[in-house]
């Protein structure tokens, strides 16, 4: 066991499956065909079988369209919500059944910065205490000299005046209260920390501020990341790993500069071509047609089938497992399986 | 006449001891039809100018002097029923924040149709109807279900491109949009942009488009202002802010992007933060942070002068750009 602890990945997700259930009443579910009663629920298949590994150090990005599960694996990961199904293992350890003081020790190991930084921090107290706060609880016996200056310490990483402590959540700008969203997760020197879209509200030069500082987290304290993003410049420029998600299911995961370089699934295609250029208004975006699907009806076979150019009578009935491939990366398409994919010619 | 003139707009915020200035005398315009995109520092103002417009500030904020004139009549000195009748109607907001927009307690479907009878005498049934064909058109996959469901049960990118569903319920003349992708993916980033550029120029809606994704600005807008610390330093066609960029900041934030920069490298930042409001430098207020600085810059608040084609406010414009021409000639 010690080896695989020394060897084996940070975290380990096997088979991650989450459904929120759209009925809530028992009574409103309870329907009335064909002569019974019957009890029918819907519900949202949010993660469907996912897994993958994060090495020690690792930043790895996960991508994927607007609501095709990405938060919901983070809050998994971070202990916030619990799986419907599958296993999540860190350091060696099963956490994904951990409750109230079990979770404790992972709290401190495990941060998280939340999407949205208007819900994320606590409206009636001060920047300072919000930072004061974590720190006074993973570490009873700090002095409050120590506190004080542990957080203007992080304040000042993260690009804000320490004498902003004094000041209320709702006197900040979005990107402001991001800023102090990151210096709350940093101030208990976690060793892993999931970053749900943690600089989508801020300003080039502050994410370029933000950025260069968890990079040198991740050389100076060996941090690792799971970072969540739309920004596929920033998952070119910090990511070592890449995950492409659609509708729950995993696409593609490759090393950040295999993925960029040679995509294969193609879903991850037409990402990279959506991506906005600056210098350049000539719209060379792959357009994807065809009806979006629903996590509430999962289509049968390949979740992308819908959007798909390459789409036949094998991806309607079989969903893709992933496979390996020769440059290490993994991809779920009966296409590229098939190396029909190469044919791909769309814009 | 241009839809939106904005003159000399000062906003301050009340405090204990007096009142910070959060815009400082902006003054900028929009014609029918025409998309500007505001990009620059976070806190430098970008939501408060899109709050003033709209006439949202409320207490400790306030319009302290100037001048919105939205389609001739000013914003300003609105009645609170002329400012309800044009809010929404004429002149929509997509906040940065989507909980802002959102009642949580309220279904999505009840929220759109409350919106659209408050302004159209529509039955529910046909408010129902439009509300439908938006949340299409923002491309929700399983409307009707959607329309059943809470806020909280939709991912951040849903909610906010119901937001853009809901600020275009009315068909209005202005869109002043805040952030309204960076919770999306760059896929149906780039088919809402299209939506809203297609809106515009088929309808001759104005947008005003803020947004920290430069590329984004470029493929949207015609015109570009780079604010900081609550002033407007540049403003210019959007391509040759880009492509040219005049003043420091701008040209600061230009360089900062990941594109600029090989990957795993160090990102270039820009030293130093921007000032609070409580501490404003005296003259240019980026000088603390410029390596152009010069005295007069550390004293004297810098005009707005032309340079390249855009306007600029730095006293040491001119002088940096025959410096550069003279370099290239080299
Ligand atoms: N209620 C308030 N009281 C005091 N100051 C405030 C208040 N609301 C905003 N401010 C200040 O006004 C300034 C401008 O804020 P604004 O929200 O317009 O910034 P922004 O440019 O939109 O930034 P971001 O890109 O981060 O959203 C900030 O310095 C902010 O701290
Ligand atoms: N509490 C909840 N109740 C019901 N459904 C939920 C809940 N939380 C998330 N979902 C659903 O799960 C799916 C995945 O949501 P999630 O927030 O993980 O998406 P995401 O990939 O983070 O999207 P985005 O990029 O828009 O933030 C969505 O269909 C969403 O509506
Ligand atoms: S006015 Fe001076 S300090 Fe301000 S940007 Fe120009 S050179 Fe720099
Ligand atoms: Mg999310
Ligand atoms: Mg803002």
């Amino acid at each position: 066991m010690s080896l695989d602890k020394e060897n084996g990945p940070l975290l380990r997700v096997k088979g991650l499956e989450k459904r929120f259930n759209l009925d809530q009443g028992f009574l409103e579910s309870l329907k009335f065909s064909s002569g019974k009663l019957t009890r029918e629920t819907r519900a949202v298949h949010a993660v469907n079988n996912i897994s993958f590994d994060v090495d020690r150090g690792d930043a790895i990005c996960v991508v994927g369209e607007s609501g095709c599960g990405k938060s919901t694996v983070a809050r998994m990961v971070a202990g916030l919500i619990a799986p419907s199904g599958g296993e999540i293992h860190y350091d060696g350890e099963r956490i994904d059944g951990l409750r109230g003081k079990d979770l404790l020790p992972l709290r401190k190991k495990i941060q998280m910065i939340f999407q949205n930084p208007y819900a994320s921090l606590n409206p009636r107290m001060t920047i300072g205490q919000t930072l004061a706060e974590p720190l006074r609880y993973h570490n009873p016996s700090m002095s409050k000299g120590a506190l004080q200056d542990k957080a203007a310490a992080v304040m000042k990483s993260v690009g804000i005046d320490p004498a902003w402590g004094a000041r209320f959540a709702h006197e900040l700008s979005g990107g402001q209260r991001q800023r102090i969203a990151i210096a709350r997760a940093l101030t208990v020197d976690p060793e892993f920390i999931v970053a749900d879209e943690p600089i989508s509200a801020l300003d080039v030069s502050i994410q370029a501020q933000v950025l260069n500082l968890m990079l040198e987290m991740q050389e100076a304290h060996g941090l690792t990341y799971l970072f969540i993003t739309h920004d596929l410049s920033v998952v070119e420029h910090f990511g070592t790993k890449v995950i492409v998600l659609y509708l729950g299911s995993i696409c593609e995961v490759a090393d950040t500069q295999t993925l960029f370089s040679n995509p294969k699934h193609p879903y991850t295609k037409a990402l990279l071509s959506a991506v906005p250029q600056l210098k350049d208004d000539r719209s060379n975006h792959i357009r994807l047609k065809g009806e979006i699907p629903t996590p509430i009806n999962l289509p049968s076979g390949c979740p992308f089938r819908s959007r798909c150019p390459l789409s036949d009578a094998r991806c309607a009935s079989e969903k893709p497992m992933p496979l390996q491939k020769d440059d290490g990366s993994v991809v779920a398409c009966h296409a590229v399986e098939e190396e029909r994919v190469d044919a791909l010619n769309w814009v | 006449m241009s839809l939106l003139s904005v003159r000399d707009l000062t906003v301050k915020f009340s405090n204990r001891t007096g009142a910070l200035t959060a815009l400082n005398g902006i003054s900028f315009d929009l014609a029918r039809g025409e998309r500007l995109g505001i990009v620059g520092e976070s806190g430098a103002g970008k939501s408060i100018t899109g709050f003033a417009l709209m006439n949202l500030l409320s207490q400790p904020g306030f319009i302290d002097g100037g001048q919105i004139l939205f389609e001739g009549e000013d914003v300003t000195q609105m009645s609170k029923k002329q400012v309800r009748d044009m809010r929404g109607n004429r002149m929509a907001m997509i906040f940065q924040d989507p909980m802002v927009t959102l009642n949580p307690v309220l279904t999505i479907g009840q929220q759109m149709v409350e919106t659209l009878r408050a302004h159209r005498k529509l039955s529910f049934e046909e408010a129902r109807q439009i509300a439908l064909v938006k949340l299409k058109e923002v491309y929700i996959p399983s409307p009707v279900e959607r329309f059943e469901q809470y806020p909280h049960e939709l991912s951040g990118g849903m909610r906010q491109r119901i937001i853009i569903a809901m600020a275009l319920l009315l068909d209005p003349k202005l869109i002043i949009a805040d952030e309204p992708t960076t919770a999306l993916d760059v896929t149906i980033q780039a088919d809402i942009m299209e939506l809203l550029l297609e809106m515009c120029q088929s309808n001759q809606v104005g947008l005003i488009l803020i947004t920290h994704d430069l590329g984004v600005v470029s493929q949207v807008t015609e015109r570009t202002m780079v604010m900081y610390a609550g002033r407007i330093i540049e403003n210019g066609p959007t391509r040759s802010i880009i492509n040219d960029p005049q003043h420091p900041y701008t040209q600061g934030l230009i360089s900062a992007l990941p594109q600029q920069t090989q990957p795993g490298q160090r990102l270039k930042q820009i030293p130093g933060v921007m000032p609070t409001l409580s501490d404003m430098p005296s003259g240019c207020p980026f000088h603390p942070r410029c390596d152009h600085a010069t005295e007069t810059c550390k004293s004297q608040v810098p005009d707005i002068s032309q340079s390249g084609e855009s306007f600029v406010a730095c006293h040491e414009v001119h002088r940096l750009q025959k410096e550069l021409a003279s370099e290239a000639a080299q």
